[in-house]
């Protein structure tokens, strides 16, 4: 009992982490139907980034953490105006082909900055974050991941439900050209995605880096495991990103616990297979909605 | 009476995807506070005129090649839609597409994108004041709204900007002969009561012409005829084109309708 609990926490706070990160992509997918193949890199990016900070130029964490959060956010604003925008109103493969372009300039970039070995932060986190209840002890990375993915699951689900930009990037998402007619600046709505994905890719690689070390290929990699998150979820549902980050995390867990380690990659994929035959949707994604 | 002149098109011509014109040479004068109808048959270039205005011809590879469009005396031909939007130019698009996912306020709520962050619970209220029906259905998605509620929302969410010149794109296709009774009420009031001008392209000429000041008759990329509603409601050609009632009040012959074939490649 003691390993399934142990295991279930584990899943839940690995799966807030994928959560986070689907969120990111699901971000973009809805607004402009861009499907993010360099989404692993921004995870990257986002790890490397607080790197620099917290090792080489030594700040307070606190501080790395902040200029990470508005780093990250300009460097989306910058991706989408540098490499996005000409591209807007072209058919949709070639935003596609970019973003396999994309991935494969910054995975370049960050090996030939960072080498390809395994970085690690200092130790940060205090040890009283910890929780220990009888048998079941969780270590202090799994309990901030699950804060941090609280706190930012629910920022952005607060955004895009009440806030007037949270429903001017629903509108774009929903039918472009109306929301232009009224004056959505679509554009903007487009950088903005891209801004926010950046951000919360950053946070969960920053955590995954806490967990697993930084290395480049390890947080690329990790980041298509988005893939079969979100196509659980639905592509354009950012409720369904979190029940399938969840959902993964959960699994992955509990094959490694149970059955093998070297399962617990396969099994997401596998279950991912089945869901679909059933939902092929995904477990929230959005149907048509036809009228009767 | 140039003060009068909210817009001005001086002679505008539309080309599409560079080759195909669509608007050959319109002019058209809109009087502040005036209901001005813009009527023609399909393909005669409505549409395309209102997208000129309301700058949302470029997303669909459109450009306004010759001529000008003066609002409030300042050129704003190909302007970006986030820029005339702002100055207070709604368009109420044709089919009035919904934004399906949204709740009926969150729709109207998107309404507000061109005019910054002032609060909007009061215009909320008004669009509820005109449109009651969507107070009642303001949690429903609009996905599963019927095409009268449709139709009340796209205009609501247009006035959500408060605009100063509406451009109500057939707000009466497909809908009911009640229900375009009722819209065309809504929108009447609306130009009486917000001072709002509003141009109005429509197939159901009989309704706009009852409640138009004004009138042009477009065909082919051209205006061919303009005057007062009242005279245009009278003038023969346009009873029987556009109003379908021949000049004698008797329903038309086969033979009737040959010439009006042949009259109307003269116009």
């Amino acid at each position: 009992m003691e390993f399934f609990a142990q295991l279930f926490i584990n899943g839940l706070s690995i799966g807030f982490l994928y959560a986070l990160s689907a969120l990111g992509f699901v971000m973009i997918f809805k607004s402009s139907s861009v499907l993010n193949f360099a989404h692993g890199e921004l995870l990257a990016l986002g790890a490397f980034f607080f790197l620099i900070l917290s090792v080489w130029a030594k700040l307070p964490i606190v501080l790395c953490f902040l200029v990470t959060l508005v780093g990250c956010f300009a460097l989306g604003f910058i991706i989408e105006r540098l490499f996005l925008r000409p591209l807007i109103g072209e058919a949709l493969i070639e935003v596609i082909m970019l973003t396999v372009g994309l991935s494969a300039m910054f995975k370049g970039l960050m090996l030939l900055i960072f080498g390809g070995n395994l970085h690690n932060y200092p130790d940060f986190l205090p040890e009283a974050l910890s929780i220990q209840w009888g048998a079941i002890s969780v270590p202090s990375v799994y309990v901030s991941s699950f804060i941090i993915g609280l706190i930012f699951l629910g920022v952005f689900g607060f955004f895009f439900k009440y806030s007037s930009h949270g429903i001017y990037m629903r509108s774009v998402a929903d039918h472009q050209p109306a929301a232009l007619s009224l004056g959505v600046n679509v554009r903007r709505v487009f950088a903005l995605s891209w801004a926010i994905a950046a951000v919360v890719c950053a946070m969960s690689g920053i955590v995954l880096g806490i967990i697993n070390g930084i290395n480049v290929h390890q947080l690329s990699t990790m980041g298509l495991k988005v893939f079969p998150v979100v196509i659980l979820g639905g592509l354009d549902s950012i409720g369904g990103a979190i029940l399938g980050g969840i959902i993964i995390g959960l699994l992955e867990n509990f094959t490694g616990g149970y059955i093998s380690t070297s399962l617990r990659e396969v099994v997401p994929y596998i279950v991912l297979v089945l869901i679909l035959l059933v939902k092929p949707y995904g477990l929230f994604g959005s149907e048509e909605i036809e009228r009767v | 009476m140039k003060d009068d002149i909210l817009l001005q098109l001086n002679n505008i011509s539309v080309v599409y995807a560079d080759v195909i014109q669509i608007l050959k040479g319109v002019s058209l004068a809109i009087r502040k506070k005036q209901i001005v109808s813009l009527l023609g048959s399909n393909g005669a270039g409505k549409t395309t005129t209102l997208r000129a205005v309301s700058g949302l011809l470029k997303p669909e590879n459109g450009k306004v090649t010759e001529g000008t469009i003066e609002y409030e005396g300042r050129p704003i031909q190909n302007a970006a839609p986030e820029t005339i939007t702002r100055l207070g130019i709604i368009q109420v698009l044709e089919g009035r597409p919904p934004f399906e996912h949204l709740t009926v306020e969150e729709n109207l709520r998107v309404g507000t994108a061109a005019r910054g962050t002032r609060s909007y619970k009061e215009d909320l209220d008004l669009v509820y004041h005109y449109f009651p029906r969507l107070l009642e259905r303001r949690k429903a998605l609009a996905g599963y709204c019927s095409g009268g509620e449709l139709q009340m929302i796209a205009i609501g969410r247009a006035l959500m900007a408060r605009p100063k010149l509406l451009l109500l794109d057939e707000p009466s296709l497909g809908l009911a002969p009640l229900l375009v009774k009722e819209i065309f009420q809504i929108v009447k009031r609306i130009n009486e009561e917000q001072g709002t001008t509003i141009i109005l392209v429509e197939q159901n000429a009989n309704m706009a012409l009852q409640i138009a000041h004004y009138g042009y008759v477009m065909e082919n990329g051209k205006i061919v005829m303009e005057g007062e509603a009242s005279d245009l409601r009278e003038n023969p050609d346009v009873k029987e084109f556009y109003l379908g009632i021949a000049a004698s009040g008797a329903l038309k012959t086969y033979k009737d309708v040959k010439a009006y074939k042949r009259r109307k490649r003269w116009l």
